[in-house]
């Protein structure tokens, strides 16, 4: 394990969490290499907010340990993160309404701002600059997702597909090494889903993608490997096709039709 | 007509500083929730420490910069000190600790610079009417307000400043880090009503002297909707005007009571205020 773990992004390694009684993540380990894309499946209520929620700092394990690039990650805040170059969206989107969309992915880049806050405030030359490539740099992600036309309105007056957009063009403007995707497809009209695939599928080559998703249709395409969780434990990992015919799997998520889920 | 010319000039270098003390409420308002109460006293402090430079140097001016650097550093403090440790306590309980910091620093003042009134400078000449020193209040604070609503909109640190704003969770998210915003932004409010309290202090200091002057203020932030930078600046700039009307019109003791009577107006029929934006609470 340790041999290997510097070719690894991100590792979870015997994670527990525990809310007063309820055990809401219980073992869970799992490891995401570069250029990877990783689906965390399971019923509701298996505990895949939780493990987000761990990931990115807001809930401190109460065993386990998180290793980042081989390195331990302890007490990590959530603005640490992008820092260390990892982005992730947001179940409920989290776009600030009150900043257009250009403004939204731009704050999404900041970790490539290096200005202090005391050179912004006497607007330094060296700001200016920054705020300059800030802004070129969000306009070319914008245009990538084709929602370049939209970069001056308010997210608020935006259909919902075009708003996942803009929050996933603020998640991939700081270029991160991983990409955390909390339900991606929520809410998205299947032709919006095809496309979603396709992007996935293409950002994997820059980025290593860890994707939370009910559809399994999504997550059975475009993912590398599959991480099953069921009452808090990883129940099955693998590839989609092995993962699909496992027996566990189905008894406790698949059931034979894909789309419903047996009274969890 | 010259009345009314007066009045209008004399209303626009008071309702320059209502603004710019209005504009510091709103900093911290749209940051926390919280109306900083204590702002008055900070700005006290602040023209206090310009009263003692200027009185030992010799120096207006090196009173005045050293006043709006104090005052800034005095943001930070009370931000680091008492705010952020009430920070999971509720916006109430930072209201009311700004209140007592308001009666604490105020008390303090008294004690170090005694409750009398001593004799504080206008920056430049004052007399005749829209003297030099009112035009000087009135360009100070056109551009300390242009620069803090320019450095909102077009620098990284404006912008992440705003993203704390509108939603601190998201913004830790994207790698804001959020104390450091809040710090920034108390200081900033602090810089800028140090900036007020001098061009509102003359011609004499005493503890309480700025308190009339924040519940115009206040107002004024009121009339331009509590979260609005821009609304608070024309609001100031609309109540100093009208409040000078009335002291000129129907007499100087009737001001106060009309600046509350557009504060509850204001709050009984537009709360959002004249300028604001009707939207959902943070809870």
């Amino acid at each position: 394990m340790t041999i290997t773990s510097h070719e690894k992004l991100l590792e979870v390694d015997g994670v527990t969490v525990r809310f007063g009684g309820l055990v809401a993540l219980h073992d869970v380990g799992l490891s995401i290499r570069p250029g990877t894309v990783v689906g965390v499946i399971g019923p509701n209520g298996a505990g895949k907010t939780t493990l987000f929620n761990v990931v990115c700092g807001f809930l401190r394990p109460d065993e386990g340990e998180l290793r980042w690039k081989g390195r331990p990650l302890r007490k990590h805040r959530p603005d640490q993160l992008a820092g260390l170059g990892i982005a992730r969206t947001l179940q409920g989107l989290g776009l600030f309404g009150g900043l257009t969309v250009l403004e939204n992915v731009m704050t999404g880049a900041g970790r490539l701002a290096r200005t202090g806050a005391l050179a912004s405030l006497l607007g330094t030359g060296r700001a200016a600059r920054d705020e300059r490539e800030l802004r070129a740099r969000s306009e070319d992600v914008l245009a990538e997702l084709d929602i370049a036309h939209v970069a001056d309105l308010l997210p608020g007056a935006l259909p919902y597909g075009v708003r996942k957009r803009v929050a996933l063009a603020r998640a991939l403007v700081a270029e991160p090494e991983l990409l955390l995707l909390d339900e991606p497809a929520s809410g998205l009209s299947t032709a919006e889903m095809d496309e979603l695939a396709t992007r996935i599928t293409s950002l994997s080559e820059k980025t290593a993608v860890v994707l939370v998703e009910h559809h399994m249709d999504l997550v059975m395409r475009v993912c590398d490997e599959v991480v099953v969780l069921d009452f808090g434990e990883v129940i099955a990992t693998g590839p989609p096709d092995v993962v699909r015919v496992d027996p566990a799997v189905a008894d406790a998520y698949l059931g034979t039709a894909p789309e419903e889920q047996p009274s969890a | 007509m010259t009345t009314f010319v007066n009045l209008t000039l004399g209303g626009l270098s008071s309702g320059a500083v209502y603004a710019a003390l209005g504009l510091s409420l709103v900093i911290i308002y749209r940051a926390t929730r919280v109306v900083n109460f204590a702002q008055p006293a900070l700005a006290l402090i602040s023209s206090y420490l310009a009263y003692s430079v200027t009185k030992g140097t010799g120096s207006y001016w090196l009173g005045f910069v050293a006043a709006i650097v104090a005052g800034t550093l005095l943001g930070v403090v009370v931000e680091r000190l008492i705010i952020r440790p009430l920070r999971h306590a509720g916006e109430l309980s930072a209201i009311i600790a700004t209140l007592g910091l308001l009666l604490l620093l105020q008390a303090v003042a008294g004690m170090i610079w005694s409750n009398e009134p001593h004799a504080f400078a206008y920056a430049f000449d004052f007399r005749g009417r829209f003297s030099p020193s009112d035009l000087f209040a009135v360009l100070a604070v056109v551009v300390a307000a242009t620069g803090v609503l320019l450095l909102f909109k077009f620098t990284p640190l404006g912008l992440r400043l705003r993203a704390t704003a509108f939603n601190p969770e998201v913004a830790k998210l994207v790698g804001v880090r959020v104390g450091a915003m809040l710090t920034v932004g108390w200081g900033l409010a602090a810089g800028v009503g140090s900036l007020a309290g001098l061009l509102a202090t003359p011609p004499f200091i005493f503890p309480t002297v700025l308190d009339e002057v924040f519940v115009y203020a206040l107002t004024a932030a009121v009339l331009g909707g509590l979260d609005n930078p821009l609304g608070t600046i024309v609001g100031g700039l609309v109540l100093g005007i009208g409040l000078s009307y009335v002291s000129g019109l129907l007499g100087a003791e009737l001001v106060p009571l009309a600046a509350l009577a557009i504060l509850v107006a204001v709050l009984a029929v537009r709360p959002s205020g004249l300028f604001g934006r009707a939207t959902a609470r943070r809870v």
